[in-house]
């Protein structure tokens, strides 16, 4: 408890882990090979080299695109603004339910409730809606998200000192006011932390979604060659979405700490 | 300027529990009221009611005559124990906002000329309560004693008639405590308001109060505790050569007349 890594072995103690998957995955994708040239299952990075060199630098003999960059394109596109039409409504909406009392006792239970609707269970609905196109995809996004936004905000105001609220007031502030400057620039970091924790999710409706009706995209993709086995392609895609999630997630993380440097004052490290 | 606050037969009570009883008193303009009594016995909630966060369950509270508007509002300032300033906020920043408040509704933003002109104001009163030095720090790195001097700054801001402190010194070192009596003393005397103070400490009550009014439960019943509220049992004139009763308070030393109860052997005891 008492023992911190410091400087450079911080970083070294974090790459072991990586380090030693990678070693194990070589290892056995060797072995494998060893026993049938013609195993699929692990193929060596070799293989996946020219995968990756196949789908994101040679145009598609067909079509004449480059598949990688296609297909993130239009996912990036359909995650963008989802989870952007998503903290937007999470904002508002957290923020009306969370300083008015009277939006409270209206909205809060009903999102209460749509929280707890399984976002998977509506995808049918939202197909049969929305038609196939880009739009069922981005309604399940924010589906999926904003109510937990809204919730998590509105619970983050509820957490500031009354105190605070009653000074603004004495100072003249009408609640539009309490609102954008003493409430939202306190909250904002807990906004930011908590898209950053929505990623993973907004992900996951992403990739459903596309994996079911799609013609492009990162989830149709890697849903399409499972049909061929083509392990050689699909490694390589699922460490390209991780990588994307990863850095959006590092992204907001410094933004915020950045921006709203005072909120950091108190945590340890 | 300074208004005067009048309690008129207020009652507070929540749910079944009676807090406070018959409040009637009259604060005149301009006096610095300390508010004394245990915990539980109504200081707070007293001081709430002058803020407009609670409002009496019986009895109206008159400020310069006229019913007090139900909310807070700019006319009363407040200095609290604790989470009085804004930490999203610069020194500089927290006492900005109350001008920032009143001349743009909807930024609450200023900008140019009238920017500077609240700033100059601003830096004046940061001076005046001693934190120029600490103009562009955040209140997490100032001590307890510079966050409430900032607290002091941000309410005087506003020019307010009633100055309203809760336990306002209660977390400070003694040493600290006295040098924010002396600046409370003099910021009173300046800007001519009136204020109530609620504490704990009855030496700074009298130290600082022109008036010490003194609230506790008189009556008590075992068997139902929450029936009787508190009640004014001491209100002092401090400005005189040595604290006296003020014009026309009856203090309650004893319990009204009642019937004896038939069981009650301890008469003698009470």
């Amino acid at each position: 408890m008492n023992i911190a890594p410091q400087g450079a072995s911080r970083y070294l103690l974090a790459l072991m882990p990586f380090v030693l998957i990678a070693f194990l995955y070589v290892a056995g994708s060797a072995e494998r090979r060893a026993a049938n040239p013609e195993d699929k299952l692990l193929p060596p990075v070799s293989e996946m080299a020219a995968a990756i060199k196949r789908v994101a630098f040679e145009p598609d003999r067909r079509t004449g695109e480059y598949a990688l960059w296609v297909d993130t394109a239009a996912s990036l596109q359909r995650l963008a603004i989802g989870l952007g039409i998503a903290t937007a409504g999470g904002l508002i909406f957290g923020l009306a339910i969370g300083i008015l009392p009277t939006v409270s006792a209206t909205l809060a239970p009903l999102v209460g409730v749509l929280s707890m609707v399984p976002p998977m269970a509506v995808l049918p609905i939202l197909f049969i809606v929305f038609g196939l196109g880009e739009l069922s995809k981005v309604v399940l996004i924010v589906f999926g998200v904003a109510p937990f936004l809204i919730r998590d905000l509105a619970l983050s105001i509820s957490n500031l000192p009354h105190e605070q609220l009653v000074k603004a007031q004495t100072l003249g502030a009408s609640s539009w006011q309490v609102a954008i400057r003493v409430v939202l620039p306190q909250i904002m970091p807990r906004l930011i932390e908590a898209v950053r924790l929505s990623i993973g999710p907004a992900f996951l409706f992403l990739i459903s979604a596309e994996a079911i009706a799609a013609d492009v995209g990162l989830g149709y993709r890697i849903f399409l060659l499972r049909r061929y086995l083509a392990m050689d392609t699909i490694l390589p895609y699922v460490a390209w979405i991780t990588l994307i999630a990863f850095v959006l997630d590092w992204a907001l993380a410094r933004l915020s700490r950045k921006a709203f440097a005072f909120a950091y004052v108190t945590e340890r490290r | 300027m300074s208004s005067s606050i009048a309690f008129r037969d207020v009652w507070v009570e929540y749910g079944d529990q009676i807090v406070l009883e018959r409040l009637n008193i009259t604060i005149t303009p301009g006096s610095f009221v300390s508010l004394v009594g245990p915990s539980g016995a109504g200081k707070s909630t007293m001081l709430r009611m002058i803020l407009g966060q609670e409002h009496p369950t019986r009895g109206q509270i008159m400020l310069d005559g006229t019913p007090m508007s139900p909310e807070p509002g700019p006319d009363r300032g407040v200095v609290f124990q604790r989470y009085s300033v804004f930490p999203h906020l610069t020194v500089l920043g927290n006492v900005l906002l109350g001008f920032e408040f009143a001349a743009s509704p909807f930024t609450a933003r200023l900008f140019g000329a009238a920017r500077k002109k609240a700033v100059a104001e601003s830096e004046k009163l940061i001076a005046e309560v001693g934190l120029e030095e600490h103009r562009d720090k955040y209140p997490h790195q100032l001590s307890g004693g510079m966050q409430q001097r900032l607290a002091i700054a941000q309410a005087i801001a506003k020019k307010p008639k009633v100055l309203l402190l809760d336990e306002p010194f209660g977390a400070l070192d003694p040493g600290t405590r006295t040098q924010m009596h002396e600046l409370i003393r003099f910021l009173w005397k300046d800007c001519g308001m009136t204020i109530v103070m609620v504490t704990h400490d009855i030496k700074e009550a009298f130290a600082l109060g022109t008036r010490l009014i003194a609230l506790d439960k008189k009556r008590r019943d075992p068997q139902a505790p929450e029936r009787f509220g508190a009640v004014i049992t001491y209100d002092l004139d401090l400005t005189r050569e040595s604290a006296v009763p003020v014009m026309g308070f009856k203090p309650l030393t004893k319990p009204e007349p009642r019937k004896p109860e038939p069981q009650a052997q301890s008469q003698g005891a009470h």
